[in-house]
């Protein structure tokens, strides 16, 4: 174990812990999470700059679609996409460009690449944000529900949440378009609607589509890891002391069990992302999923390139925010300092 | 049941469910505690130790099947419902557990751990509680005890925990301590300080205990009366510290000879032969007679009933009234040999 366990326990004194140590602590330790995700950043860009390179076929015949052109022609192309500067000076060019806010020029639509992902972010931001919201509530409301009250009505739930965890997330658009959209006619079929509550009554089905598996998912992870929280040598010690249950949920329960489950959870949603561009295409969104996958049929690279950056970069930076909130809730996890 | 004592514990036999069926762990247990005295509770791994005290403490696994009676101060123990039941456990018993660090909550301050019971059982403010935690700390010998109600248990090392424990447990002035093992995960220097002031603590407060070991010294020195447990029965009742030098029963011999001791130590150790028996497997007749170098055949027949022995005390062997005062000497020449 440590030191701290072989010493005489009443020569020991305790680690006088001044404010503003901790405080330098914690500055350290976020300095090297956000050091980490620079890293982390800097290859996934490296990356998906690299796999326009690594893609069949030369950037010119995607640029000139295959169309003879005249030498004079392809020079000039050459000249403004600069083609003929090695690659990583392309790639810092491009990287600059990034950085700056400056995604390059759509090859079909010759327009600022930024400008266009702007006209799309919002039905995609609000289809992400609406389907992690039910994760959290769904998933945890059930999860803990089924965790503290063992029983026939918990099991079937989580019956009904095993098999739902086995769907995929295509099949879940279509089975909610063809009841609630088709048959019931409770919610549109397909398009985002205008801004503002239209929007987000259209966004109610994408949204339950790309959440159902996360939400079946959480709801398994949290009621397990309440049952296993209630079985725990600290709740039974808790009992032992005529605490009251309630209490003891609120205590001892659902604050430890909520460490794990927050952790896979923040996961699970930013894994959403992936799932959003198959509900965008099936549920016709207009977002930067469906925009995808129309500029990888059409070629226009600059396109394919912000947009898978936009997601990478996305998804590293929720596991950083997740990562750094998990060392607020869990003590163990020493901020910078050295464990005793 | 005398009227003196605090803890009555008659009959009683309980039975837990395992893989579809129900397993005896505790056969016709019977103990008395007066109040403020402490009883030791010996004998090997599963001889039901554990089970006893969490009985009392109602703490059974769910599905356990209870016949017999626990009263504690006259009152049965297995009619106490919701309420009532709290009360029991917040004020009249408290359990202090053999690993302290996995019976703490890892993310709350030990400062909460120490106040919790009297803040919402006692509705003591949290101010007064505080107080009174930096107290009980430095009863149990611990420095800067304000500081430590700051720390989170991973910050301590074994030995402070168990101390946190045991002031925890003091902390609401029960009448009975339950202590299983109190001491078993620590190294021995600090198993005998964590000692001292568990005693220390249960005298001072006048509190009784039920002590839990597999040191037949330790619990002489402990306690007043030490109960001996093979295979979920009580198999000898005697004052602790005779219990060494002078056992009234086959199995107790055998444990006492099986401890190293300073003088034996030169000589070989002798091993307990054969393997310890659960009350679940327990054969016919005396549950020890299979590893027993005195068995008869009249020791197969039946279960031995808990006899007394003079003033000295109880024993669950039938060949006790002539075995009794030649087990030690006796076994030292029949016994050495294992199977
Ligand atoms: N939850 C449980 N379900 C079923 N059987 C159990 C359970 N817990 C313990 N047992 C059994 O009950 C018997 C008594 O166990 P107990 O824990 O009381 O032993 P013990 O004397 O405390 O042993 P040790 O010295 O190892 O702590 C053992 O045979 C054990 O296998
Ligand atoms: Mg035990």
């Amino acid at each position: 174990m440590s030191a701290q366990d072989a010493a005489p326990a009443s020569t020991t004194t305790p680690k006088p812990a001044p404010r503003g140590e901790s405080g330098k602590a914690v500055a350290k330790f976020v300095a090297q999470r956000v050091a980490g995700l620079l890293a982390t950043l800097f290859v996934a860009s490296l990356v998906v700059f690299g796999s326009l390179y690594l893609a069949p076929g030369n950037p010119l015949t995607f640029l000139t679609h295959g169309r003879s052109m005249t030498p004079d022609a392809i020079t000039q192309l050459k000249a403004q996409y600069h083609l003929d500067d090695p690659l990583w000076m392309q790639y810092l060019r491009w990287l600059g460009g990034v950085l700056h806010g400056d995604f390059g020029t759509s090859i079909i639509y010759n327009q600022p690449v930024g400008a266009l992902l702007e006209t799309r972010m919002q039905s995609t931001l609000l289809l992400v944000v609406m389907a992690a919201v039910m994760v959290l509530v769904f998933g945890l409301a059930i999860g803990v529900f089924a965790g503290l009250k063992p029983g026939f009505l918990s099991r079937s739930v989580m019956a009904v949440a095993t098999a739902t965890m086995a769907v995929p997330t295509f099949v879940a658009a279509v089975i909610l378009i063809l009841v609630f959209a088709v048959n019931l006619g409770w919610f549109p079929v397909f398009g985002a609607g205008s801004p503002g509550l239209d929007a987000v009554y259209h966004m109610v089905l994408p949204a339950l589509g790309l959440a159902l598996a996360s939400v079946a998912f959480v709801a398994r992870l949290s009621q397990a890891a309440i049952r296993q929280e209630l079985s725990s040598d600290h709740v039974q010690t808790a009992i032992s002391r005529g605490l009251a249950r309630r209490f003891i949920v609120r205590r001892h329960v659902i604050r430890n069990a909520a460490m794990p489950v927050l952790t896979v959870a923040g996961l699970t949603i930013a894994g959403l992302i992936a799932g959003s561009v198959v509900v965008e295409q099936v549920f016709q969104l207009g977002g930067f999923g469906q925009f995808l996958v129309s500029s990888v049929q059409q070629k226009d690279f600059p396109v394919v390139q912000a947009i898978c950056m936009v997601y990478v970069a996305s998804f590293i930076v929720l596991n950083t925010v997740i990562d750094l909130l998990y060392s607020l809730l869990d003590p163990r996890v020493s901020l910078g300092r050295t464990a005793s | 049941m005398t009227a003196m004592s605090l803890l009555s514990v008659d009959s009683l036999t309980v039975k837990l469910p395992v893989a579809g069926e129900m397993r005896t762990v505790l056969k016709d247990v019977s103990f008395e505690l007066e109040p403020g005295k402490a009883l030791g509770l010996v004998g090997e791994s599963g001889s039901g130790k554990s089970m006893t005290v969490r009985t009392i403490a109602r703490l059974l696994p769910p599905g356990a099947d209870v016949t017999g009676h626990v009263r504690f101060d006259g009152t049965e123990v297995f009619d106490l419902r919701g309420e009532a039941l709290r009360k029991y456990r917040a004020g009249d018993v408290s359990m202090i557990f053999q690993d302290a660090r996995a019976h703490t909550n890892p993310v709350r301050r030990i400062g909460d751990f120490l106040t919790e019971a009297l803040c919402t059982n006692q509705r003591m403010p949290k101010k007064q509680a505080e107080a009174r935690a930096v107290e009980l700390l430095a009863e149990v010998g611990i420095h800067n005890p304000e500081q430590r109600l700051r720390q989170y248990p991973h910050e301590l090392s074994g030995g402070l925990l168990q101390r946190v424990m045991i002031a925890a447990a003091v902390a609401v002035k029960p009448r009975l301590i339950l202590a299983d093992e109190p001491t078993t995960a620590l190294d021995v220097t600090t198993q005998a300080e964590v000692m001292v002031i568990l005693k220390r603590m249960q005298s001072e407060y006048g509190m009784a205990m039920l002590f839990i070991t597999h040191d037949l010294e330790l619990a002489s020195s402990v306690c007043d009366d030490t109960i001996v447990f093979y295979a979920g029965q009580v198999v000898e009742r005697q004052q602790a510290s005779r219990l060494h030098r002078d056992p009234l029963h086959p199995y107790t011999a055998a444990l006492v000879r099986a401890r190293p001791e300073i003088e034996r130590r030169a000589g070989r150790l002798p091993a307990l032969p054969g393997h310890p028996t659960t009350a679940y497997e327990a054969p016919d007749g005396c549950a020890f007679a299979p590893r027993c170098a005195f068995a008869q055949d009249a020791c197969r027949v039946s279960v031995p009933p808990l006899l007394r022995i003079g003033e000295q005390g109880d024993s669950r062997c039938v060949r006790m009234p002539e075995l009794h005062g030649s087990l030690l000497a006796a076994a030292g020449t029949t016994q050495e040999v294992t199977p």
